[in-house]
């Protein structure tokens, strides 16, 4: 297994660092971690594909060799789903902000989802839009401050999890930046994992979310990710009182009985050579 | 031991608040480096290596 030191220096493009990303934000931390859960499961650089969005944790795919590309604002998911039924062999990874995810790519979320397709899509919550400048997101708790929302927001957020269990996601698991070994795990067991997986990553956004809700240094953000994250078993013994602003993290679902959208489509493409052979026979 | 990749650091002083032995601190020039006084504290735990997000801190074990 390869130290940190020797991941960064293998799967990074040559002289990216330091990246865009501003100081204390954890997109690196994830990144990383993806990169750590990504070698514990042997797979060749050629046998991975890592699409994103558009957004600042969008920007992650231009760091990695992988086959990568970064993609529309919202379209990773669709891309992704070409990706893979072109080449149901890859191990495509889809990259996406909380905004990209379930704003502007919402749609696209619950029909992959729903059509339970082999992607592992990894999604940065920083409750904001981070690079156009800090305007609140679905994933944005109510309460806030955003610079679209100065007098706070009024909105109910999204369970993006809930919802992409809703709409059929067969694995959905939650981890913070301060909870990197649980982040790798998950990763790994997604990436592992044969229909659609979700990860939702909470990670700070200092500069523009932070700032605005008065959450101190990058430092204090992980704190209260600390502070605020149960794992998944702790959760369930919780009652309603103490689980109150908390979030569980670790696998929140796994279900194995529906099929996976390339193999189910295979059979497609096995019924349609069965009866053009009939009608040529 | 530790090893600092000082142009990647932007001095979040991430790595600086989890080390439980407080062996690191943020310089006036916004990087991260061990303390005066510290140099033998480190105990190699990793807390810093595997949270910063810039890749600029590194834990070599000893023999390793």
């Amino acid at each position: 297994m390869k130290s940190m030191e020797e991941l960064v220096d293998f799967y990074f493009r040559p002289n990216r660092l330091p990246h865009l990303w501003c100081p204390g934000c954890g997109n690196g931390v994830v990144l990383g971690a993806l990169l750590k859960a990504i070698d514990a499961e042997n797979l060749a650089k050629d046998d991975v594909a890592i699409i994103s969005g558009i957004g600042c944790s969008s920007r992650a795919s231009g760091y990695v060799d992988f086959n990568t590309a970064n993609t529309l604002h919202g379209r990773a998911l669709p891309i992704s789903t070409g990706l893979k039924m072109a080449r149901p062999e890859l191990n495509v990874i889809t990259l996406s902000g909380d905004g990209d995810c379930s704003a502007i790519g919402g749609n696209h979320l619950i029909h992959a989802a729903r059509r339970n397709i082999g992607l592992t899509l990894v999604v940065f919550n920083n409750s904001i839009y981070g690079m156009t400048g800090g305007q609140y997101s679905p994933l944005t708790p109510v309460g806030k401050k955003a610079t679209t929302a100065p007098y706070l927001t009024i909105e109910p957020s999204f369970d993006i999890l809930a919802l992409a269990q809703a709409a059929g996601a067969t694995f959905t698991a939650r981890a913070t930046t301060y909870h990197v070994p649980v982040l790798v795990d998950v990763l790994r067991k997604g990436i592992r994992h044969e229909g659609f997986s979700i990860i939702e990553v909470v990670t700070g956004c200092p500069t523009n979310y932070g700032r605005q809700n008065q959450m101190g240094a990058p430092a204090k953000m992980m704190e209260w990710q600390k502070d605020h994250g149960v794992m998944k078993a702790a959760w369930d013994k919780m009652d309603e009182a103490a689980r109150e602003g908390k979030f569980p993290i670790g696998v929140l679902s796994e279900r194995k009985d529906l099929k996976e959208y390339t193999k189910a489509y295979d059979e497609v493409i096995a019924r349609a050579q069965a009866s053009v052979k009939e009608e040529t026979a | 031991m530790l090893k600092f990749y000082t142009k990647r650091c932007k001095g979040c002083g991430i790595c600086a608040y989890f080390c439980p032995r407080g062996v690191l601190e943020i310089t006036e020039l916004n990087k991260s480096a061990i303390k005066a006084g510290k140099e033998n504290d480190c105990i190699s735990c990793g807390q810093c290596e595997m949270r910063c997000p810039d890749y600029a801190i590194f834990v070599k074990k000893e023999g390793a």
